[in-house]
């Protein structure tokens, strides 16, 4: 690494970036957040930044401009960008190099825009300020990075706010401003992560192509391995602040060399065989229509799925597409307009108010953000333990005992009973919400995108978890996910929604099998795969079908 | 636990002294509350630490009766408007729709008039005795607490455990003391010793009107009252009860942000 060519553009030797911590109640505590880290990029390459939440990615990408977040500091080592150490530089000199060498793609555009001024604005905003062109230029220079990232109407779209766009489109916006002044390195940091998977591969394509035209060098931070594979040349492994893996792209993916890399490469290859249709159904939607009061459009029309009894449905769609509504529906929270749901053979009153107590008890419902899912000022026992309390009138030493036997079953053991929620990580979190919805003995858990919070070894655990507890306890799941990949892990039926309806709905091996109908394609072709030039396949036949259409 | 700050320390000395006063009234004050012991406005002597009232009553007695008449007055008046007020604005955060409107708007209409003036009106027509002033003063007050508690407890109401508790099928009562109190606690809190402070002004005020607390009986808006001529000639008795309101008003306020700000940062917290 020390070989000295002239094309390298940007160097990190030994980087060290701490931060102090202060636990609330307790001292405060220096942690160090990278360790050892280097690495090189040349002209024209991509390195893609892996790891999982916490691994230091973001930290590192900001370190390439010699910037830490609030509290955070680069302590050691070299940042040498085009041959200079910007570690070294006063504020004025970072200032000079920020935005006009180096610059930024954040995760979340609707955030990173100000949503008072139009977006041309914006996107020639550093490129005017360094002084690197005239407004005309800089307008023309952004109209050709619109077109090259495929953006709709790349003449005017500059005129529009940015609540007048979509979020992938917003994203790419957010590329556009990026490039316009002919930085030599731009970071992109998750710039995909949240946007739904058919949106995802179109921006993907669009900034790949961008990065190919304009020769810039990108650090690509993302926690999708599929995803960094598509558009980096090397990728950088890392785990806890450290280098784990550091390599060709090709390497990496194919001949894995370290333990974590390999579990990394292989999470996405779960596989659930699908159990035959032999039981009665536990819960039957029939012709469910619903909408959100005060609003005209159904969110939900005319829905009609059955869920067999200690099997899983999963419900796949992208954002919006009533996935969570029908969730909302068959807790009660939502009342149906229209049609009906009956569950252990009985018809469920629409409300929420007008269910028996059985009926709560034995329909549990999982959330997200497991966060936000357990009253922060409550202990594990107590949440877990009163379900059992409420239920059952369990309480006393009988509670506790019975708190410790779920607590084994997620696999979670001694010690935990008296923590708080903000005591635990985030896959404990999720376990301590799964373990309070099996406190009441369900027959049926809703669960609402459980794993898409989580990294991916942690939900792949997750979901190795739940298939366990529906072997032992026989318990069905309605799984909503937008997530393929858990689809397969989990699901023995599977329902794919779009727009409030439902437009495939069958066993797995059904659903996943031609022919499809066109949104089911394009929902399925759009998840990334784990394969190098998947990317520009998938482009190309799309390209070719609609050219003979 | 982290240590005391300076500023909390000073501010819980003398809120304590204050309170500890006001409880042992009866012990450390040398002469009765209404006692003429001697000539008006006497100066500060060995006899009279503070001096003499208008009428010849033991300034620093009056002081010390006065404190606990204020102070009683203005922490009952403050439990009441915090459980009517909390309550309240629990219940409309909760409930949502009629309620919540029916509710919202009532204290609307409440806090459109100055709570000064629907005192001194109410008052006018009550007889003006220590529960009516407690009532009314709590009830005018609870306002600004509904307000405040609704706000908070609103923006609780929709995380998903409050949800998780309604899908479990908990009583509105576990969802307001369980789920949403403990989390509302610290901003509650520190609006607790804001109350507080402003009901002690409030009654001192409606005694310097003459609408609060009756003579004989002493308390500090009171005693400025009776001995705000003596200001003109040099006599600084009015001022003596002007300076206790003032400073036990500091040292509430300085525990008040000490509270809130270990509630906010216990394991679990908020943040803030």
């Amino acid at each position: 690494m020390a070989e000295v060519s002239a094309d390298i553009m940007l160097e990190i030797n030994d980087l060290r970036v701490e931060a102090t911590a202060y636990p609330p109640g307790e001292p405060a505590r220096e942690l160090t957040l990278v360790e050892g880290v280097s690495f090189s990029l040349k002209k024209g390459e991509v390195l893609g930044l892996i790891g999982e939440s916490g691994a230091g990615k973001s930290t590192i990408g900001l370190a390439a401009m010699a910037y830490g977040r609030g509290g955070v500091r680069i302590t050691g080592g070299e940042i040498r960008l085009n041959g200079r150490d910007i570690r070294q530089g006063d504020a004025r000199a970072l200032r000079a190099l920020r935005g006009r060498e180096v610059t930024y793609v954040a995760q979340s555009a609707a955030a990173a825009f100000n949503p008072a001024k139009r977006l041309m604005e914006q996107v020639i905003e550093t490129t005017l300020r360094h002084g690197l062109a005239s407004r005309a230029e800089a307008e023309a220079r952004a109209i050709d990075l619109f077109r090259a990232l495929s953006l709709p109407d790349p003449e005017h779209i500059g005129r529009r706010y940015p609540h007048q766009v979509s979020g992938g489109q917003l994203q790419r916006v957010m590329t556009a401003m990026a490039l316009c002044p002919h930085p030599d390195l731009v970071i992109f940091d998750e710039p995909t992560t949240a946007l739904d998977v058919t949106t995802q591969i179109e921006v993907l394509a669009a900034i790949k192509e961008a990065i190919r035209k304009t020769g810039v060098a990108a650090l690509y931070i993302t926690h999708d391995l599929a995803v960094v594979a598509q558009v980096s040349d090397h990728i950088l492994v890392l785990k806890s602040g450290q280098m784990v893996e550091y390599g060709p792209v090709r390497q990496i993916i194919e001949a894995p060399q370290m333990d974590y890399t390999r579990a990394l490469v292989s999470v996405r290859k779960v596989d659930h065989p699908e159990r035959p249709a032999d039981a009665g159904p536990v819960l039957s939607v029939a012709g469910v229509t619903a909408r959100y009061p005060g609003t005209k459009l159904d969110a939900l029309k005319n829905i009609t799925v059955d869920l067999l009894a200690g099997q899983t449905l999963a419900v796949v769609g992208e954002s919006g597409s009533g996935k969570s509504t029908l969730a909302r529906v068959i807790t009660g929270l939502l009342p149906a307009t229209k049609g009906h749901i009956s569950f252990a053979g009985r018809v469920l009153a629409p409300a929420l108010a007008r269910r028996s107590k059985d009926d709560l008890r034995e329909l549990q419902l999982i959330y997200q953000m497991a966060d936000v899912a357990m009253n922060p000022r409550q202990t594990v026992g107590t949440i877990i333990g009163r379900p059992l309390e409420f239920y059952f009138g369990i309480t006393g030493a009988a509670r506790r005992e019975r708190v410790q036997d779920l607590l084994e079953q997620i696999e979670m053991g001694e010690g935990y009973v008296d923590r708080y929620p903000a005591e635990l990580s985030g896959g404990q979190k999720q376990r301590v919400c799964i373990a309070r919805a099996l406190a009441a003995k369900p027959r049926l858990i809703i669960c609402d995108e459980v794993t898409s919070a989580l990294d991916p070894l942690v939900a792949a655990g997750i979901l190795k978890l739940l298939a366990n507890l529906q072997a032992r306890e026989g318990v069905a799941y309605l799984f909503i996910t937008h997530d393929i990949a858990t689809v397969r892990a989990i699901a023995d039926r599977i329902a794919v929604m779009y727009r409030g309806e439902v437009v495939r709905y069958g066993a797995k091996s059904e659903v996943l099998a031609p022919p499809f109908d066109a949104y089911t394609d394009l929902l399925l072709s759009s998840v990334p795969e784990l394969r190098l030039g998947w990317l520009e396949q998938v482009i190309a036949s799309r390209r070719m079908e609609s050219g003979g259409n | 636990m982290s240590r005391m700050p300076l500023a909390a320390m000073i501010g819980l000395m003398f809120t304590a002294a204050y309170f500890l006063s006001a409880i042992f009234a009866g012990v450390i004050a040398p002469y009765g509350m209404a006692e003429v012991v001697g000539d008006s406005w006497e100066p500060w002597s060995a006899t009279h630490l503070l001096g003499t009232d208008t009428i010849g009553r033991d300034l620093l007695s009056r002081m010390i009766w006065g404190g606990q008449t204020t102070i009683f007055v203005a922490s009952a008046g403050t439990v009441l408007s915090f459980s009517l007020g909390a309550t309240l604005g629990f219940v409309a955060a909760v409930r949502g729709g009629w309620v919540d409107q029916l509710l919202s708007r009532t204290i609307d209409l409440m806090m459109s008039i100055p709570a000064l003036i629907s005192a001194l009106v109410i008052l006018s027509v009550m007889p003006v005795t220590l529960p009516v002033l407690i009532v009314v003063m709590g009830v005018l007050d609870s306002s600004r607490v509904f307000r405040l508690s609704r706000a908070v407890a609103a923006d609780i109401a929709v995380m998903d455990y409050v949800e998780a508790a309604r899908l479990r099928g908990e009583r509105q009562s576990w969802i307001i003391f369980r789920e949403i109190l403990p989390n509302a606690l610290s901003p509650l809190v520190a609006e607790m010793g804001l109350r507080f402070i402003f009901m002690v002004l409030f009654i001192s005020t409606l005694s310097f009107l003459g609408l609060g607390v009756q003579p004989p009986m002493a308390d500090w808006g009171g005693i400025v009252k009776e001995n705000k001529e003596g200001i003109v000639y040099g006599i600084p008795a009015a001022l003596i009860p002007a300076v206790a309101i003032a400073t036990l008003a500091i040292s509430v306020n300085l525990v008040a942000d000490w509270v809130l700000n270990r509630t906010s940062s216990l394991k679990g917290g908020r943040g803030g």
